[in-house]
């Protein structure tokens, strides 16, 4: 029996997965220092959630560009569906962290507030169900 | 799914583009302004004009005036000083050092230097002399020089003082001198911590006993915490025997420039309100100073306005805030103020103050850009501005931005400083103009 082993592949590749691993820890330490700034009103904390999430929206966006890449030439094309679903989930990501980055650019106690708050939320979830995707998923690559 | 990616694209557009535009109909000068409903969005509206040259041609002044440039090829003139002997100081300079804090600093920073002039400030203080008073420089020397970010002038007694954005420098003068050398002497350090707001304007009071220095803010509304606003925000009354200092009055974000009301010897100033709550706030003032009085920066404007901005809130500061005499507009920048002495420049222009203002960023409509004269009756202010000198602005450039204002009531002559186009302008009535005639 001649039965072609057809090889089983991470769903994104490493540089890629490096890159996801910034808004995966930066959004959500955004989170945190709003939570923190709500509670203390020192603004320094408002200060760290805007680098932070500098950070976090520039890799955001080089993943978005990847994302979209391997759609067509990449991975993601052997698994077009949740290809697709990643590629959705990062543009909202990226979309929503780049308002949070307006509303943070705000002064004061405007700079967190109740949206920046919820964004820095939905940005956070978002890049969690990102990650499950791209680090907890595998496709079957062409047999060779 | 692609529906949602769809939807993205017009809500972030909605959401960013809402800056409201002005109003004209609402009233934003004179004793009680109106005051809309803030407006602070996630995109403040900016509109920086950039700098062009003026082509031969000058600002506009009203019918029986002429403008004529004094001195040009300056480095950053703000404020202008008049000597017992008619000679004009021009104090030029560019300061501030603050950090970037935020991404926002950085980016803010590089649209905003796109509206201003690319010469390096002076550091000094040039002498200007028409010794014949025909409007023009017959003499031109540097008078002070390695000063740092000089802005306040004032002169007692035969002596100048220098308020640099970190020192306040005195200066034996002798009568004609046209430099002075040496260091001088410093009579007090300044607040210059951060010095987001770095200009330290200046007057002295009538008995020539107090010198008046204003501190602006070290942020718009407070966003670099409270700590660094120690001391700012103020106006100091500095004894000119001994530099002590103490407050006089605060809550005023940023005074950029003072003057005594000579028919009543109260202090007034020119005050920078806040940005980012919309194209009409919160406009700037012009005020009499009361001794002890808080102005409501940064937990409120215009009396009781509170600003949600700033936590934790002071609703026992609010309380007791006192509400400016006169608004000026939203973000015109007042930047000049200087009361007409000896008849003024006649008419309309007899009594009142002189103001210049360097102009707006933070709205989509540029406000400002040019001298006002505010008319005062009995010492109190009794109508709307008059533009006094305009045209700054030609499509959507700005041949100039106002700064310092003097007037001179010997020779009738109104000199205005110009950081853009760097020259120094004198506005007089083309009859009394004591030059041949023909010549202007």
């Amino acid at each position: 029996m001649d039965s072609p082993t057809r090889p089983v592949r991470p769903f994104i590749n490493p540089l890629h997965g490096i890159f996801l691993a910034f808004p995966v820890a930066l959004y959500p330490a955004a989170l945190l220092s709003d939570v923190t700034y709500l509670n203390t009103a020192v603004i320094q904390w408002a200060n760290f959630s805007s680098w932070l999430l500098v950070g976090a929206n520039f890799f955001a966006a080089l993943v978005l560009v990847w994302a979209v890449i391997s759609l067509f030439a990449g991975r993601a094309r052997h698994a077009r569906g949740r290809g697709i679903l990643y590629l959705v989930i990062i543009a909202i990501m990226f979309a929503v962290g780049f308002l949070n980055s307006l509303q943070h650019a705000r002064d004061g106690w405007h700079s967190v507030g109740t949206f920046g708050l919820a964004m820095s939320i939905v940005c956070s979830l978002l890049a969690l169900v990102a990650a499950f995707i791209a680090y907890g998923s595998t496709y079957h690559g062409e047999t060779r | 799914m692609r529906r949602l990616l769809y939807s993205i694209a017009p809500l972030a557009f909605a959401l960013t583009a809402c800056q409201a535009d002005s109003d004209p109909d609402i009233e934003q000068v004179g004793p009680r302004p109106e005051l809309p409903a803030q407006n602070d969005v996630l995109l403040p509206a900016m509109t920086i004009p950039t700098p062009a040259g003026w082509g031969g041609e000058l600002p506009t002044v009203p019918a029986g005036f002429t403008v004529t440039p004094l001195a040009e090829n300056l480095k950053i003139p703000r404020q202008l000083l008049i000597l017992p002997n008619g000679d004009l100081l021009v104090a030029e300079g560019s300061g501030g050092n603050a950090p970037s804090v935020r991404p926002k600093d950085i980016i803010a920073g590089l649209i905003k230097k796109r509206g201003k002039s690319s010469v390096k400030g002076g550091d000094r203080i040039t002498l200007l002399r028409d010794s014949d008073g025909d409007g023009q420089t017959d003499l031109q020397t540097t008078f002070i020089d390695g000063l740092d970010a000089p802005y306040g002038l004032a002169f007692v007694d035969g002596t100048l003082y220098v308020a640099n954005q970190d020192n306040l420098v005195s200066f034996a003068y002798t009568e004609g001198a046209t430099s002075i050398d040496g260091p001088g002497t410093e009579l007090t350090k300044l607040p210059a911590v951060i010095n987001h707001h770095w200009t330290k304007a200046m007057t002295a009071s009538p008995d020539g006993s107090k010198l008046y220095v204003g501190i602006g803010s070290n942020s718009n509304v407070g966003e670099r915490g409270m700590d660094v606003e120690e001391n700012r925000a103020v106006i100091w009354e500095i004894d000119r025997e001994t530099g002590a200092s103490r407050i006089f009055a605060s809550g005023l974000r940023n005074p950029t420039a003072l003057d005594f009301n000579p028919s009543t010897g109260q202090l007034w100033s020119v005050v920078n309100e806040r940005d980012e709550l919309g194209p009409q706030l919160v406009p700037d003032y012009l005020t009499s100073v009361r001794e002890g009085g808080f102005y409501g920066w940064p937990y409120s404007y215009y009396g009781r306005n509170i600003d949600p901005r700033i936590r934790p809130q002071r609703p026992d500061l609010v309380k007791k805030a006192l509400v400016p005499d006169y608004a000026l507009g939203s973000h015109v920048a007042a930047l000049g103020l200087d009361f007409a002495e000896g008849g003024g420049l006649g008419g309309e222009f007899a009594e009142g103050a002189f103001v210049g203002q360097h102009g707006s960023w933070n709205r989509s409509d540029p406000s400002g850009y040019k001298v006002v004269f505010v008319p005062f009756t009995n010492g109190r202010p009794s109508g709307k501005p008059i533009d006094l000198v305009t045209g700054f602005l030609k499509d959507g450039h700005a041949r100039g931005r106002p700064v310092g204002v003097a007037f001179d009531p010997r020779r009738g002559a109104l000199f205005v400083a110009d950081d853009v186009s760097n020259t120094v302008w004198r506005v007089a009535p083309t009859a009394s103009a004591r030059s041949p005639a023909g010549s202007e």
